[in-house]
This record gives C-alpha cells, structure tokens and sequence, in this order.
C-alpha cells in the first residue's frame, strides 16, 4: 500500500505547489497597482485612467492579447504589429511588469512540431517587443503547441482561431 | 489540476524478481487496473501469402479462466501472415505428437499445427506443454514445456505464439511486447501501457493536463514523457516497476520530445531555453546537459540510430519541416528528405536500413517509410491524420496515431503497407502511441 500513499503524498504535493501560485496572486495584484499609478503618473492628461487598469480597459488596445498566423506561418501580420508594439511600450514603461507569450498551432501535423511551431510564433511576439526595448527578464515565451485548443472543431473556423499567441500578464 | 502517478503492473518483468513485490503489484491492479476496457483490435487487409496453422485447442484449458490456444490463434491472425485452419471442425483435436494424423490435418489446409496441454500441479502452479508440427514433413518443428502461475497464461500463450512465428517465418515475434498511448476523454489525460493486444491496458498517469511523447527506455523498465501538468511542458521519467518519477528536464520555456540512446544512458530532448527549438543530449539522471544542433529554425523529434552513431530529425531550416540526419557530436548534417513541403515525426527502423516518418500528401497526412541507401520513398497508409509512427522491435509492423470520423484511434500497418489494424477503446480520444522493446528477460 506504499504505493498508494506515495501517491497520494505527491498529490498532496502538487496541491501544495498549486496553493504557492494562488498565493503569488495577490503579490500581482499589488504590482499591477502600482503598474496602473505609474501608468496615471507618466499620462497625467488622462483624467478617467486614475483608477482603470488600462490592461482590462477594453477600449484601450492593451486589452487586446491575441496575434492571429496563417497555416505552417509564425509571422506576426501587419495588422497584430500595433498591439504587440503598444503591449511593448507599456513593459518598457513598467519595469515591473511581466508577460508570458503562450504559442498555440491548430491540430493537424505532429503534435512535437507543433509544440515547436508555438513557439516559434511566441518567439516572434518576444523579438518584435526586444526591439521595442523589452528585456527577457520580462517575457517568457512557452508553447502549448496544439494541446490546448480555444475552438475544438475539425475546420479551418476552429483551427484559424486556435493558430495563435497569446499575450498573458503575470498575476491574470 | 489532479495528477495521479501510478505503477502498472508489470508482472512479465516481475516473476524474475520476488513474490511479495508481484503481491503489491497485484493489488495496484485490482485499484486500478481493471477501470480500463481493453484496446479492440480489428484487421484490415492481410499479407500476400499467408502460411495455413492449425492451433488445436489444448487439453485442459477448458477448465481455466484463460485458454491459451485463442491467444496464440488471435497473435498469429493479427500479424496478417497467417491463417488459422479451423480446428474446432476437425473430429479428433490430438494433444500429443503421437495422436496426430497428419494426412488429415493436410485434407484441412494445415501446413503446421500447433498442440498442447495445460496440467495442473500439486503446488497449484500449471505445466504447459507444446509442441510445433510440421504437417507437410511429419517432423517436429519446436517443443517447450514451461511451468507457470495462472496469471502468466497469457504471457506464456504469447510467447509460443512468438516461437511459432519465428519457426515459420524466420523473423523475432514481437507478440510479448507491450505498447505505452495516451487516452484523452474530456480535460481527462492518461498515460497507459498495454499489451500489444491491446489486453491488460494499465494506468501510468492521470492528469487533468496533457501528456505528450511517451518513451521506452531501451530495457523497458521506464517511460520518458512529456507533461504539461505545471502548465508549460516538461520531460519526466517514471519507472513502471516502483512508479517512482523524477523530473528529467525543467529549463525556462518548453522542455519536450524525448528520446533515449540505445543504451540507456543518455536522451536527446528539445529545449527552448536558447530560444528556438533545438536539441540537447542529457544524461538519463538529468546531468550533463550539452546543445547538439545549432540553426536558427526549428530543430526537433529526435530518434537514434539503433548503433547510436546517429540522429534523425525535423528541421525548418530549408523553409519548411524535413528530415535531417546528424551524428551523436551535433556534426556531418545531410538533409534526407526531398519530396513534397511537410515531412515531420522521423523514427529509425530497428536495423537502422529504413526511417519512418510522417508525409503530408495534398492536405493528408500519412505514414511513409524511406530507405536510407536509396532514398526512396513508400506511402504506407491510406488513413488521412496520421501522426507519431513507431517500429515494432522486429521493424516488420509499424503503430501510429491517426482518426476516424473525428476520433483519435491507433493503427497499425505492416512496413510493407499490406497489413492494416485499427485499435481503439470504447472511449475517448487515443493518441501518441510508441512501441515497446524486446524485454530480455522474455
């Protein structure tokens, strides 16, 4: 039966590590606070920002996180170039923030490619935000390849939408 | 997030070792074991020239909960290459060499026949006898005698159907080897391992989160795997006989596709901790880290050459995914794949003359083989999702993932494309299957 006690210690475990990241939230929450007045600090101008956290403001261009990849492709297209670039100048400007860019491919193909694929399009989220003056220590990039499907149709409706990155803020 | 980590039952392994600990093993199987239904195995398609065996139901076996004889006929059907003269029609099923009349045997197709006994002893244990018969000489071709537990008939039932095979062949069987797939149902994820019949499927993990890319070790004592368990990928290595896992690679961003060296020490893994996908030998205790291949695309499914002296695997950096092959220093690169724009998921065939691999053929995906010294090329299946082909240990049949009306199933095919098996459950999605080795100890 020591087996079945090992495993119940792991799970334990596990359920241990799992608290520790809950735990780590609510640090987020503080430094996405102070995020937010550096934010109202830098733009003065802007009256209605004081409380908005510009990140959830879904008229502001940073509540969008998805760049969208035509088949076999990890380009990011002309038209995801603003929002990566405007989620590149808030991490400059907020040093203490932090992202994880999350690649995802569509189903079809190796499932190891694909993983490969991912993140190949997240790494070109994180060069074009280091040019923009990222540092890594800010980003990091991790593929879930076609592992984690958003749309679960066999069709190009659900594998253009599953073709994507995902821009994630430490704490969300 | 629930994770389970279990320790199959591996009772083939077991019996060299002692008692006590094949009792543990029996009671994880009563927790776990039995939840799961048993991979159906259906045939499509068979060889081009089948050789006609009789397998005589033995005597005794009627009275045991598990015959031997259905196994063995069952093991030689699904290999395609052979077919089972009906001997349930016949008026005199013998059981010993002496009973046996051939000319009869011969009227009914028989080119060999297969006879036996199961006798129970007074320890309680079971005597199986057997003998090989060639019915168009007269002669014996094999016999064997082998004293066993209850719980070992079927392993025994499928190493005499090996032994037929081989007699009448002339290649390894490969019926006593086991296969490791993941089911998926719902967010539900597990990581099992099965005989390759498909019977005694057991539970190596549970998760709530995806399992990738199982492994054999070369001994077939342990599983390398890939688990997204601590949301991002990372390669694990658990062994079937104590369940005990450890944590193989854990570097910054994904830590995937493993494989081992042919003699165990070592894997080839993929990382992304320089940036892009490249491959990485590390030692099979997680030391020694050292990069091997260096471009600034995608490098990544690593598989070894079965004398170790090379690797083959995808690369994007002509453009688009092919195979390429380097040896064991990261050096003499030489692309090996030529036709078509998606060529992915290489792995080596056992005597390291062929590799197998994944082609995309307008917009389907399909296993093929290439031979090395020629080049050449054979679309093998004519199923359109295929994906992580694997080699049966004697190289002659080859599994793989691929789906049928949307769901996830395994297949098998033989390596020359004539032999075709489907395998499923009676649920769920199952995937990303890899073929055991030989175990030594068989």
């Amino acid at each position: 039966m020591k087996k079945v006690l090992l495993s119940t210690m792991l799970v334990s475990l596990l359920a241990a590590c799992a608290g520790q990241d809950v735990k780590e939230q609510p640090k987020a929450a503080v430094e996405d606070r102070s995020a937010a007045q550096q934010q109202a600090a830098a733009r003065p101008m802007d009256q209605a920002g004081v409380e908005a956290n510009p990140l959830k403001d879904p008229n502001n261009i940073l509540s969008k996180r998805s760049v969208y990849y035509d088949y076999d492709k990890s380009n990011v297209k002309d038209e995801y170039k603003p929002m990566v670039e405007a989620h590149a100048k808030y991490l400059a400007s907020h040093k203490a923030a932090k992202v994880a860019v999350q690649g995802n491919t569509d189903e079809r193909g190796s499932r190891e490619y694909n993983i490969a694929l991912g993140n190949h399009r997240a790494d070109s989220v994180r060069k074009m935000m280091n040019v923009l003056g990222v540092p890594d220590s800010q980003i990091e990039t991790v593929s879930f390849g076609e592992e984690k499907p958003r749309a679960t149709c066999h069709e190009e409706s659900c594998w253009k939408e599953n073709r994507r990155s995902d821009i994630v803020y430490q704490g969300e | 997030m629930e994770i389970l980590i279990m320790k199959p039952n591996m009772s083939r392994v077991m019996y060299f070792r002692n008692f006590a600990a094949a009792l543990v093993c029996a009671i994880s199987l009563s927790l776990f074991g039995h939840a799961h239904a048993a991979l159906t195995i259906e045939i499509v398609g068979s060889g081009a020239n089948q050789i006609p065996v009789a397998i005589v139901p033995f005597a005794g076996e009627a009275a045991l909960p598990q015959g031997i004889s259905t196994v063995v006929a069952a093991d030689l059907q699904r290999s395609g290459l052979f077919k089972i003269v009906d001997s349930a029609a016949a008026p005199f099923q013998p059981h010993e060499q002496s009973e046996v009349n051939y000319t009869d045997w011969r009227a009914r197709g028989a080119e060999a026949l297969a006879i036996g006994s199961i006798l129970r002893l007074p320890d309680g244990k079971l005597e199986v006898r057997f003998h090989l018969l060639d019915a168009v000489k007269q002669t014996p071709l094999a016999g064997y005698s082998y004293v066993i537990s209850a719980a070992q008939l079927r392993a025994t039932a499928h190493k005499i159907a090996d032994l037929i095979y081989e007699k009448l062949t002339g290649d390894v069987g490969v019926f006593g080897t086991r296969i490791a797939y993941i089911v998926k149902s719902g967010k539900h994820h597990e990581l099992q391992v099965a005989d390759a019949d498909g019977y005694g499927a057991q539970t190596v993990l549970a998760s709530s989160e995806p399992i990738i890319s199982p492994s054999w070790s070369p001994d077939g004592t342990r599983l390398a795997y890939v688990s997204f368990e601590r949301k991002k990928p990372i390669i694990y290595v658990q062994s079937l006989l104590s369940g005990q896992r450890q944590v193989l690679a854990q570097f910054k961003g994904n830590n995937s596709a493993p494989a081992w060296s042919p003699d165990g020490k070592q894997l080839a893994i993929v990382l992304t901790r320089d940036g892009g996908s490249q491959i990485y030998m590390i030692n099979a205790d997680g030391s020694g880290l050292k990069r091997l291949s260096y471009s600034s695309g995608i490098d990544t499914e690593p598989s070894f050459s079965p004398d170790g002296a090379w690797i083959i695997y995808t690369s994007d950096r002509g453009g688009s995914p092919q195979i390429y092959r380097m040896n064991t220093s990261g050096n003499s690169v030489q692309r090996l794949t030529f036709e078509g724009n998606y060529n992915v998921s290489p792995r080596f065939s056992p005597d390291g003359k062929s590799f197998t691999f994944i082609q995309r053929v307008s917009g389907s995906f399909h296993v093929a083989l290439q031979d090395l010294a020629t080049g050449q090329v054979q679309v093998l299946t004519d199923t359109r999702m295929d994906e992580s082909p694997s080699f049966a240990p004697n190289g002659k049949m080859l599994l793989y993932a691929t789906e049928i009306s949307g769901r996830g199933i395994l297949a098998a095919v033989s390596s020359d494309g004539r032999v075709k098996q489907r395998l499923s459950t009676q649920s769920g999605d199952v995937r990303e299957p890899e073929w055991g080795p030989l175990l030594k100890s068989q």
